[in-house]
């Protein structure tokens, strides 16, 4: 489904993935973990087509189509879906109307006929259900004034409206109260399947008891440095990253 | 040298007022000759005028307009279809080039004092007596004196102390350019007595887009004790007409003004608002939207009086320019000596969709009391990028999600309308004016 090799990328002098390299199959859930600072945004902006990064070298092939050269939004149309780590408040916008505009795009795209404002609402109405979003969110402005779980909680409602087969989650679940990291993992679980693929960034091995991943990767400046099974995130919890650090060092020397 | 006006232009004005005959009586007469003496004094002004700096007119002066005096009509119902804002039951008064479409118009009957109609039929009325002319001083305005020089028709607006008009009064100016340039001097007056309400929307379109036009219209207003007139004058002529219009506003004590002041653009465009806050606790709130693009120059030029304690006045411009467009945004705000405990704030934001589009703002206070609570900002800038791409990953086009950032950013003022009607059908022009869809549903 997605493959990474050697991917270089940096904003302006400052050097940020320096050869990064990884492969997400169908139906896999791929837990990313690392240092602050280590590039771990950096990559999900990448993958989402931001373009205040310069990829220097290396490729990126989704279903065998090269994702560099899309525009974000014909991503979003193929079923690539961010969920940001920082949503952005767009005041004047409304929720609903912007959601309508965006999967009808990608239904578009899909060759399905657009939804009408009923079966909208219905669709709607289920997803909310599934994330257990209050009705009141919707019809507010995209993230405004939304509480920094709110907004988490936002991304994954329109993750389940957009149903997209690869999903990258950058720290969703960082500034989620209990219940609501519970009601947000639920929520991606029930999105599972054998077609759709899961990048889920976190620092917190907490989320992974829930997301239960096939793999877990170290990104570390700029490189996945280590890769193993979900017992690797244990490890992680309970040593740190120091350890990862000196086996690198140690390699180099 | 005085260099600030300059005389050649006036004279073509001067030959256009020889064969003029308007309507009414002598002392409009001699108030018309007054005017175009003053005009042929005073001449236009040049961009070396600091209130003109960056609008030039000389593109409207060396237009060859045709001023149409007679009375003969050619709209049909047909024609101002596209431009009913205010719904089809609202009042509407219809002038085409100027002059008053009686036909095409819908005017209820007259009750309890209440004048809804044209100028040059009321011409004898107490009210114009006492107050056409008194707020649009041409001394100093050469558009005025233009204006005042072929004073003929327009909108009389009167609605006597402790009247109400509850539907929108729709003005609607249509200059017909299909068979030449066409020049028009609409004039309204709008009075609104003591305890009175009155909502009006003013409107100005081109038919037709070879030939240039040009609206120089004035209009005045009183808006008495504790009356509320709530103003929308939208200017959206075709991309070559030229637009100068003068708005005086006189408020007393209690009362309350709003105005939405929305333009789409022309090849030159000048909106003068002239707020006067003339008795205690009046307030007055002015929003201005302009979205524009091409070659366009939109000015709006503002000035807010205080000029009694306790007044409140709360203005916000927004513009969004595209291509080569250019906006000014000029806004005065006069406290006097005497208006103490006054609240006036003010804000200009632009977005610029292009590198070569280009605004100029500037606030302008000028404070004579101390006890006062006064405002300015603006902000000139790009679309927000991590918004437009919040909405690219989600699948949305760059164009619509430009135009869905664009609309938000419009409708913070076009929200302000009191009527649900006209406030959905101009957010339905506003979005066609940002898509550039070029026609009316
Ligand atoms: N636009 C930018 N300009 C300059 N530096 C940037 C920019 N974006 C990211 N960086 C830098 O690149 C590095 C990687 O940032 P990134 O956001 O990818 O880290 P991260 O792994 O997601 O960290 P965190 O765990 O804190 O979210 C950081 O040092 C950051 O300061
Ligand atoms: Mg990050």
């Amino acid at each position: 489904m997605l493959k990474i090799k050697s991917l270089r990328a940096r904003v302006e002098d400052k050097q940020i993935l320096k050869g990064l390299n990884l492969e997400v199959g169908a139906g896999e859930v791929h837990a990313i973990m690392g240092p602050n600072g280590s590039g771990k945004s950096t990559l999900a902006s990448i993958l989402a087509g931001r373009e205040d990064f310069e990829v220097e070298s290396g490729e990126v092939t989704y279903n065998g189509e090269d994702l560099l050269e899309m525009s974000p939004e014909d991503r979003a149309r193929k079923g690539v879906f961010l969920a940001f780590q920082y949503p952005v408040e767009i005041p004047g916008v409304s929720n609903a109307n912007f959601l309508k505009t965006a999967i009808n795009e990608i239904r578009k795209a899909r060759g399905e006929s657009a939804l009408d404002s009923k079966e909208f609402l219905q669709l709607m109405k289920e997803k909310m259900k599934l994330v257990e979003m209050d009705k009141t969110m919707t019809q507010r402005s995209v993230n405004e004034g939304f509480s920094g779980g709110e907004k988490k909680r936002n991304e994954v409602f329109q993750m389940a409206m957009l149903e997209p087969s690869l999903a990258i989650m950058d720290e969703t679940d960082s500034g989620l109260d209990i219940d609501a990291l519970r009601i947000v993992a639920n929520g991606v679980n029930a999105l599972r399947n054998e077609n759709r693929s899961f990048v889920v960034i976190t620092h917190y091995q907490r989320l992974l008891d829930y997301i239960v991943p096939d793999y877990v990767h170290v990104l570390y400046d700029g490189k996945i440095v280590k890769s193993g099974k979900k017992e690797l995130a244990f490890e992680l919890e309970q040593k740190g990253y120091d350890w990862i650090k000196e086996e690198i060092s140690a390699v180099k020397a | 040298m005085n260099t600030t006006f300059q005389h050649n232009g006036t004279e073509v004005f001067v030959r256009e007022f020889n064969k003029f005959k308007g309507a009414g009586n002598g002392t409009l007469t001699s108030m018309r000759k007054d005017a175009i003496n003053r005009l042929s004094e005073l001449g236009f002004p040049t961009t070396k005028h600091e209130e003109w700096k960056y609008t030039n007119i000389s593109p409207i002066l060396k237009g060859d307009f045709t001023l149409i005096t007679d009375d003969q009509f050619f709209l049909t119902q047909e024609d101002i279809k596209p431009f009913l804002f205010a719904g089809k039951n609202s009042i509407l008064l219809v002038f085409e080039n100027g002059r008053f479409n009686e036909a095409l118009s819908s005017i209820p009957e007259n009750s309890e004092g209440i004048v809804l109609g044209n100028l040059s039929d009321h011409f004898t009325h107490p009210a114009v007596k006492s107050h056409l002319g008194k707020y649009a001083g041409y001394k100093d305005e050469s558009f005025i004196a233009l204006n005042t020089a072929f004073v003929n028709d327009g909108a009389f607006l009167y609605i006597p102390a402790n009247g109400s008009c509850e539907q929108v009064v729709h003005i609607l100016y249509l200059n017909d350019t299909r068979k030449h340039a066409t020049v028009m001097y609409p004039r309204n007056l709008i009075v609104a007595e003591k305890n009175s309400s009155l909502k009006v929307l003013e409107s100005y379109h081109t038919l037709g887009h070879i030939n240039q036009s040009f609206s120089n219209s004035v209009t005045e207003i009183l808006v008495e004790e504790n009356a509320a007139v709530e103003m929308c004058k939208l200017q959206a002529e075709n991309a070559i007409a030229n637009h100068i219009s003068h708005t005086e506003v006189n408020q007393t004590a209690n009362s309350r003004f709003n105005i939405s002041t929305i333009t789409f653009g022309g090849n030159v465009v000048r909106n003068n608002l002239h707020i006067v806050l003339d008795g205690v606790q009046a307030e007055a709130r002015l929003y201005g939207l302009y979205l524009i693009d091409g070659k366009e120059l939109v000015d709006n030029h503002t000035l807010v009086d205080h000029a009694s304690p306790n007044c409140y006045s709360n203005e916000l411009y927004k513009g969004i320019l595209d291509e080569h467009a250019q906006g000014v945004f000029n806004g005065k705000v006069l406290v006097r000596q005497d208006a103490q405990k006054t609240n006036a704030y003010q804000s200009n934001k632009n977005i610029l969709m292009s590198d070569d589009a280009v605004m100029n703002t500037k606030p302008q206070l000028e404070i004579f009391a101390d006890d006062v609570k006064c405002s300015h900002g603006a902000t000139t800038g790009q679309l927000d990028e991590e918004a437009l791409f919040y909405l690219r990953s989600r699948g949305i086009g760059e164009k619509d999600a430009k135009a869905f950032l664009n609309i938000a950013f419009a409708a913070e003022i076009i929200r302000n309308i009191s009527s649900q009607y006209l406030q959905d059908r101009l957010m339905q022009l506003v979005e066609a004016r940002l898509k550039k869809i070029n026609s009316y549903e």
